[in-house]
C-alpha cells in the first residue's frame, strides 16, 4: 500500500468559482495513473466518506488519460468569502486526499 | 507558416514580473500583450466593495511597462477585467492610473478603447420574467427584484466579440470591464484568423501568467505561439520549464471538469488534446475543439453586504481547555446571548475557529487531533458594526475568563498576540448573483467607446 501524495506528482485543492472546489491529482506515470485508476479506491462513496460530504455534494469524479489526472469537484457549503467561510481560495482542502492508501 | 505571438506578463496586473523577462518577451517579437487583470477568487468583497485586488502602486508599475513596451512594438495592449472585478469603478481606477502614466509620458498616445460589462438593472429583470436566467453549478441561488437592489452593481463576462470589434479599428489598448479570463487573448487570435479553439485554449494557459510552469508563479511572463493547426507555450524567463505536465495540469485548473470548459456562448472539448514537449522548455497543444452554444450564455457576478464583523484572535496552550474547546466555545456563546437577551440573536452570529484542530476544514476535517496549541479565532457577524464590536468585546471578556468545569488555570484562557486585541474588520459580501443569462447579441452589453484622453 502507498499513500496517494508519495505516488501523486501535483495534488492540489481550488476553487472553481465561488460556490465550489476541486481537488486535482497527477502523475508522472502512465503506469501509477492506471495502478490509482485500477485500484478503485477513489469512489464517490470513499470520497463522501472522507470529506464528510453527502453524495448530492459531489458533483463528479473524472478520470482523464490524457493528462494522466483525476479531478474530484464538490459543493462548497458556504461560498467563497462569505460569513462561515474558512477558505476564501479552497487551496488547503486536499490534505486528508494525500492519505488515502492505494493498493 | 503562419504564426502570431502573444506575450504574457503576468498572471494578474499588479502582481509584477521580473524586468528580465519582460524585455526577453519583447525581444522575441509579440504580435500583442494581454494581461488578465481579474479575479473572483479572493472572494465577493473586492466586487461588492468596489475595491481593486491590488495596490494601486503596483498596478502602476505593471501597467508603465505594459503600455510602453506595447508602444514601442506598436502591438496591441488589452487588459482583461480592469481593476480586478471589472465593473465601472474598477475600470476608471484603471484609466486613473493609464492617465497619469500618459501624462508622465507624453510623447505615448496610444489609441484607447474602454469596454463596459456592467449589466443593468433592468436588463436583468427582463431576462428574469422571459425565463432566460439560470442559477450556474446547480446552485439554487435565488435572484430578484429585491437581491439586485441589494446587490451593489452586476458585471458579465464578455467573451471575444465586443473586443474583436475594437481590436478591428486599430486600438492600440483595450481596457476590458469583466471579461471570461481566456477572451482577450483568444481575441488576439481570432482577429488574426486563427482557429478559435486553439485561440481560447492557449489564452486559457496564458490568463495565469507563467503558473504553467515548473517551477510556477503568477509573477513571470509567458509567450504563447499559435499557429494554423496547434499552438505552443513557453516561459520567458531560463529558469522555468513548460513540461507536458505542468501545460495538461493548467488545463484543469480552477475547472469543475477536466476537458469541458464553458465561457460566453463557447463549450471548449479538451479531451482529444495532446501535449508534446518540443525542446527542454516548451510546448506544443494540438486537438482542441469548441462549439459555438445556443442560445449563448453570459455570466452573471454581482455581489451584496451581509453583515459586518469584529474579530479576535487568541492562542490557548492550556491542555485542559484544549481538550475540552468546543465546549467551552459553546459555553461562551451561551453566556454572551443571556448577557443580551434585550438584542434580538437574529442580529448576530458568533462564530470560533480552532486552528491546530479543525480551524481550515472545519466539519469536512477527517482527523480529530488536536495538536497542543490552539489559535483560536472568534468572530462576531452583526447587522451593524457598532453591534458585531460590542459584542465581540463581550466574547473576548467571557472567554478570557470563563471558569469551565475542571479549570485549574484561573487567571486567564487566552494569549492574546496583539493589544488591543479586538479588529473591526468592516462589511462582510457574499456573491448574490452568479447567474447564467441568455443574450440575443454577444456584443450588445458590452459597449465600447473611444476614450478621449488616448491617442486617435
Amino acid at each position: 500500500m502507498d499513500r496517494l501524495v508519495d505516488l501523486a506528482q501535483m495534488l492540489r485543492s481550488k476553487n472553481s468559482g465561488p460556490f465550489l472546489i476541486t481537488l486535482d491529482v497527477f502523475f508522472s506515470e502512465e503506469e501509477t495513473y492506471r495502478r490509482v485508476f485500477e485500484s478503485g479506491v477513489i469512489t464517490a462513496s470513499n470520497i463522501c466518506r472522507l470529506y464528510h460530504l453527502k453524495e448530492s455534494e459531489l458533483c463528479g469524479i473524472y478520470f482523464f488519460d490524457a493528462a494522466l489526472g483525476i479531478k474530484i469537484t464538490y459543493h462548497r457549503s458556504v461560498s467563497s468569502g462569505s460569513c462561515g467561510d474558512s477558505d476564501v481560495y479552497g487551496a488547503q482542502q486536499h490534505a486528508p486526499l494525500m492519505e488515502l492508501l492505494i493498493p | 507558416m503562419k504564426s502570431l505571438k502573444v506575450l504574457s506578463p503576468c498572471g494578474i496586473l499588479g502582481y509584477g514580473f521580473p524586468d528580465s523577462s519582460f524585455a526577453a518577451g519583447l525581444n522575441d517579437r509579440p504580435d500583442a500583450i494581454v494581461v488578465d487583470a481579474g479575479s473572483t477568487d479572493a472572494g465577493p468583497h473586492k466586487l461588492g466593495a468596489k475595491t481593486a485586488i491590488v495596490s494601486r502602486m503596483a498596478a502602476k508599475k505593471d501597467l508603465k511597462r505594459i503600455i510602453l513596451g506595447g508602444w514601442e512594438l506598436k502591438i496591441p495592449v488589452i487588459i482583461g477585467s480592469a481593476g480586478g472585478s471589472g465593473g465601472k469603478s474598477h475600470v476608471e481606477w484603471t484609466l486613473d492610473i493609464i492617465e497619469e502614466i500618459l501624462r508622465e509620458n507624453p510623447t505615448v498616445r496610444p489609441k484607447t478603447a474602454i469596454i463596459w460589462a456592467d449589466i443593468p438593472n433592468e436588463e436583468i429583470l427582463t431576462k428574469l420574467s422571459q425565463g432566460k436566467v439560470k442559477a450556474l453549478d446547480a446552485t439554487v441561488l435565488p435572484l430578484d427584484a429585491q437581491i439586485l437592489q441589494e446587490t451593489t452593481g452586476v458585471v458579465a463576462q464578455m467573451g471575444v466579440e465586443p473586443i474583436l470589434k475594437v481590436l478591428s479599428q486599430g486600438a492600440d489598448l483595450i481596457v476590458c470591464g469583466r471579461a471570461y479570463d481566456p477572451a482577450p487573448f483568444a481575441a488576439v487570435g481570432v482577429n488574426a484568423g486563427f482557429d478559435p479553439a486553439l485561440s481560447y485554449h492557449l489564452g486559457k494557459v496564458l490568463e495565469c501568467g507563467a503558473l504553467c510552469c515548473n517551477p510556477g508563479t503568477t509573477k513571470d511572463c509567458m509567450m504563447g505561439v499559435l499557429y494554423e493547426d496547434c499552438f505552443e507555450v513557453y516561459p520567458c524567463d531560463r529558469k522555468r520549464k513548460c513540461t507536458t505536465l505542468s501545460v495538461a495540469a493548467h488545463t484543469f485548473y480552477e475547472k469543475d471538469h477536466p476537458y469541458l470548459l464553458h465561457g460566453p456562448g463557447i463549450e471548449m472539448d479538451l479531451s482529444h488534446c495532446t501535449f508534446t514537449q518540443i525542446g527542454e522548455n516548451r510546448v506544443r497543444v494540438q486537438g482542441s475543439c469548441m462549439e459555438a452554444t445556443d442560445p449563448y450564455w453570459i455570466k452573471l457576478e454581482g455581489a451584496r453586504k451581509v453583515a459586518y464583523r469584529t474579530f479576535v484572535v487568541a492562542g490557548v496552550r492550556d491542555p485542559l481547555l484544549i481538550s475540552k474547546i468546543e465546549e467551552v466555545e459553546d459555553l461562551v456563546r451561551q453566556s454572551v446571548v443571556e448577557q443580551y437577551q434585550d438584542i434580538d440573536e437574529s442580529l448576530y452570529t458568533i462564530n470560533f475557529l480552532n486552528y491546530g484542530k479543525n480551524g481550515v476544514m472545519g466539519a469536512l476535517e477527517p482527523n480529530d487531533q488536536a495538536g497542543h496549541e490552539l489559535c483560536v479565532v472568534f468572530e462576531v457577524l452583526a447587522n451593524t458594526q457598532d453591534l458585531a464590536s460590542s459584542l465581540c468585546s463581550s466574547v473576548r471578556s467571557t472567554f478570557m475568563h470563563y471558569g469551565y468545569e475542571g479549570r485549574k488555570s484561573t487567571a486567564g484562557n487566552l494569549a492574546f498576540p496583539f493589544a488591543p486585541s479586538d479588529v473591526n474588520f468592516g462589511a462582510v459580501y457574499e456573491f448574490s448573483v452568479y447567474h447564467l443569462m441568455e443574450v440575443e447579441d454577444p456584443s450588445a452589453l458590452f459597449p465600447s467607446q473611444w476614450w478621449e484622453k488616448g491617442g486617435r
